[in-house]
């Protein structure tokens, strides 16, 4: 059977607690092994050897947070521009919300999800279910209907569920079926109206505000429902403070939740909304007063906010890094900034704005591939992430030094909305293996077949 | 007290010198005070004071309005496009335009760009196309004249959007303070009220500061943005320590709304704790003076007693308004050499070097 040889490149496994100079081996769409020799003359003249000396070999990207529009929305992106938007940054398995129009609370939403991402034939596609019929948080869906069509989570992303009493039984209806609830935390009626975070940014800029208060009274109160319930529970894009406190607590006393933070906000401030440029990022350009790409639910948070995310990804508070993957075009976004749509697409940076937090020392590198890989697998449960022998061969080759600029014509992608276009940023995929198929090659750079 | 430098009119220069300096290095646009510097503020402050003036005398039966005043802007257009119903500000935008001779195209507009199915952009574009030479903009949403001033080449003028800036309204607050009060610097101007949803508010915050007035900020803490004192004012949460000594109270409307979202009990209830008296106004000193920039809610933030009296500044902050809206037509329609509007750097601007200062001080 033809083999691929990832040889020589520093390889960081974090599952398998590995980071040193190895040779990764690929074989019918699993890893064969990972060894210290390099290719024999005899296996470089039989098999493929990818000559991966001064790039690192980690584990395909697991993104819990991703909208790919389809069904409903396909101008702003569909499976196929998701999927290669996905790939491009890295990205081997996805979670696809199911906000969809119609949404995804039926066995047959959950089939033609899955049958576009097989014909789009480039990433893994992981289907997240309605918690509740419509998501209109008032009756449950069918969850072991959608459990036996194969959802991986049930989230109503997009809205809280704002009954504590439908939140309570689908936890409890969930626990029994093992799937995790992922929790869009938002108090309604304190967010309402509000159009970025509420402090001296938004006073000054004469927006509504949204407390940090309106995702924290959220996650306390989910969090108590799924320890009632003793439900597993996921937190997704916590931006705030004290949700990284409520979770903490949660965990420690024992409670089966974790949490998920998206590079935007571990990256910016609520002044992105002024236009001021990112912290730790020399070479960012300013941005715009009023960008709508500084737009999003939950929004762009304090300093005191995005540190506490940063202790929250070292100290594995938060589990995993996840996009919040969310395409809009230009009649959502260049309006004003009151009623422009929340959200912003994070495929195909997530990447490299994780490195980066190595690179500020922030987090290890073995953390950021952790968060980035193992940890969403396991908030799933699942066995990627990883580049263990026998797992699913799900790898990229990652040049840690190349420079590149974030270009909204290269970004694949359907739609643009990027706060970090213009931005270069460091470390780029030069190779996207699924499943031991190549779905994704840089051109022009090293790493090529020898 | 400085002698007060807008109402020496004895050895003004020649308008026409007047004009051409402030027009030199003054932005095409007028979106917001924060990043408007000193000089460019002293500027249009005393070319406004000059029309007032011309506009005071014609009324008097003396001197008519000179003619190159009133062919100033001839053959220009000036289209007004507000999404929110206003009688003040649009009517004195539009007299002030054909004061000077400006063509005006007045437009009414419901809604945003999205319930128009139209960015708010592209309106723009094609009301540029068909001619207008300066968008002058009220919308209820922050910010969407910085959105016009991206897509358009023409010149746009902030009339109010959402709850950001209405940085003439604060500028004709400032010329009528300033012929009553003299110079601003340590003097200190009382804004009371609805300071969450007042865009008069900040605005005022922002250009008083920087004329070197003390600003206070008063009213219930449901009604007190989080991190306005960061605006460079000191927040009260009571009436009487708010003015205190205050040489000016300005008092904001207080809208309906706010009871239906739990920020307000009742305007009654707001008016006990928080309405402006006759008793207040004799605690401040003699020289004290009240402003609103309405329309006003008689009884409930200022009593009548108060408004029609002599110590109330509301219609002489109506007639500053139009002479304001003049200077900054001309100001941003200018042929001067241009500088580019300077991004959001409050901290730079408010410490203007002093050779800033002198410089308009020579031009009055």
């Amino acid at each position: 059977m033809s083999r691929t040889y990832l040889a020589g490149g520093r390889v960081v496994d974090p599952a398998s607690k590995l980071d040193g100079i190895r040779t990764v081996v690929l074989e019918g769409g699993k890893i064969l092994e990972v060894r210290e020799a390099a290719p024999s003359a005899d296996e470089r003249a039989n098999h493929t050897v990818v000559d991966c000396g001064n790039l690192w070999v980690l584990p395909g990207l697991v993104d819990l947070h991703v909208h790919l529009r389809e069904p409903g929305e396909e101008g702003k992106e569909t499976i196929e521009t998701g999927c290669r938007a996905a790939v491009q940054g890295g990205v081997t398995t996805l979670v696809a919300m199911p906000n969809t129009k119609p949404v995804c609370d039926s066995a047959a939403q959950v089939r033609l999800v899955q049958a576009r991402a097989k014909a789009a034939n480039l990433c893994r596609v992981l289907v997240a279910g309605a918690i509740t019929r419509g998501s209109l948080g008032e009756a449950l869906a069918d969850h072991a209907e959608l459990k036996d069509a194969g959802v991986v989570a049930l989230t109503d992303d997009g809205r809280p569920v704002m009954s504590a009493g439908v939140m309570r039984r689908a936890l409890e209806y969930a626990r029994d079926l093992d799937l995790p609830i992922f929790v869009h935390a938002e108090e309604l009626t304190l967010s309402a109206g509000g159009a970025m975070n509420e402090g001296p940014v938004a006073t000054r800029l004469g927006l509504p505000g949204v407390p940090s208060a309106a995702e924290v009274v959220m996650v306390e109160r989910d969090l108590l429902l799924a320890e009632l319930a003793q439900a597993r529970i996921h937190v997704c894009h916590v931006s705030a403070a004290g949700s990284v406190r409520a979770l903490r607590q949660a965990k420690e006393r024992g409670v089966r939740a974790t949490g998920e933070a998206a590079p935007h906000h571990f990256t910016l401030t609520d002044e992105a909304v002024a236009g001021v440029a990112a912290p730790g990022y020399p070479g960012a350009p300013a941005g715009r007063v009023y960008d709508t790409c500084a737009k999003m639910n939950p929004p762009l948070r304090a300093e005191v906010d995005r540190q506490a995310l940063l202790g929250a990804l070292a100290d594995g508070t938060l589990d995993a890094i996840a996009t919040d993957h969310a395409p809009h075009g230009p009649l959502d976004k260049e309006v004003e900034f009151g009623c422009a749509a929340n959200g912003v697409i994070g495929l195909e940076t997530s990447l490299a704005l994780s490195l980066a937090l190595v690179r500020q020392g922030e987090l290890s590198l073995s953390a950021a591939v952790e968060r980035l890989c193992w940890g969403p697998a396991r908030v799933l449960g699942l066995p990627f992430g990883t580049l263990a022998p026998g797992a699913s061969a799900d790898v990229i080759v990652v040049d840690p030094e190349a420079s590149w600029r974030v270009d909204a014509a290269a970004l694949a992608s359907k739609s643009k909305n990027s706060p970090f276009l213009g931005w270069t940023l460091r470390g780029r995929v030069l190779r996207t293996y699924v499943e031991g198929q190549l779905k994704h090659e840089a051109l022009g750079l090293s790493g090529t077949p020898s | 007290m400085t002698p007060n430098p807008t109402a020496s009119p004895a050895q003004a220069p020649a308008a026409a010198e007047l004009l051409a300096r402030a027009q030199s290095g003054f932005p095409r646009h007028l979106l917001d005070l924060e990043t408007l510097g000193l000089a460019q503020i002293e500027a249009l402050l005393a070319l406004a004071a000059t029309f007032k003036r011309e506009r005071a005398e014609a009324r008097a039966g003396g001197r008519a309005i000179p003619r190159e005043r009133r062919e100033l802007l001839a053959g220009r257009t000036v289209v007004t496009l507000f999404f929110e119903a206003s009688t003040r500000t649009r009517s004195s935008f539009e007299m002030a335009a054909r004061q000077l001779g400006a063509e005006v195209i007045a437009l009414q507009k419901e809604g945003s760009s999205v319930s128009k199915g139209e960015t708010l952009g592209d309106t723009a574009k094609n009301l540029e196309a068909v001619g207008a030479d300066a968008l002058v903009i009220r919308h209820p949403m922050s910010g969407a004249p910085h959105l016009i001033a991206r897509e358009v080449s023409c010149s746009v003028i902030n009339a109010g959007d959402g709850a950001h800036e209405h940085p003439t309204q604060a500028l004709l607050d400032a010329l009528s303070l300033r012929e009553r009060l003299g110079d601003l610097r340590g003097r200190t101007i009382a804004i009371i009220g609805d300071i969450a949803h007042s865009r008069v508010a900040r605005s005022n915050i922002h250009c008083l500061g920087r004329l070197g007035a003390h600003v206070r900020v008063g009213g219930p803490s449901t009604l007190l943005p989080v991190g306005i004192e960061k605006l460079g004012c000191s927040v009260h949460r009571k009436l009487d320590e708010a003015i205190d000594g205050a040489d000016a109270v300005m008092c904001l409307r207080i809208q309906q709304e706010r009871i239906g979202d739990a920020r307000l009990p009742s305007t009654r209830d707001y008016a006990r704790r928080w309405g402006f008296t006759q008793k207040h106004l004799d605690r401040l000193p003699a020289h004290a003076v009240v402003l609103h920039p309405g329309p006003v809610n008689r009884g409930v933030e200022i009593t009548s007693e108060v408004l029609d009296g002599p110590r109330c500044l509301v219609m002489d902050q109506v007639d500053s308004g139009v002479a304001v809206r003049m200077a900054a037509l001309a100001l941003c329609l200018g042929e001067g050499e241009r500088a580019s509007q300077p991004p959001a750097k409050p901290a730079a601007t408010r410490d203007a070097p002093l050779d800033e200062i002198t410089l308009t001080e020579d031009l009055l």
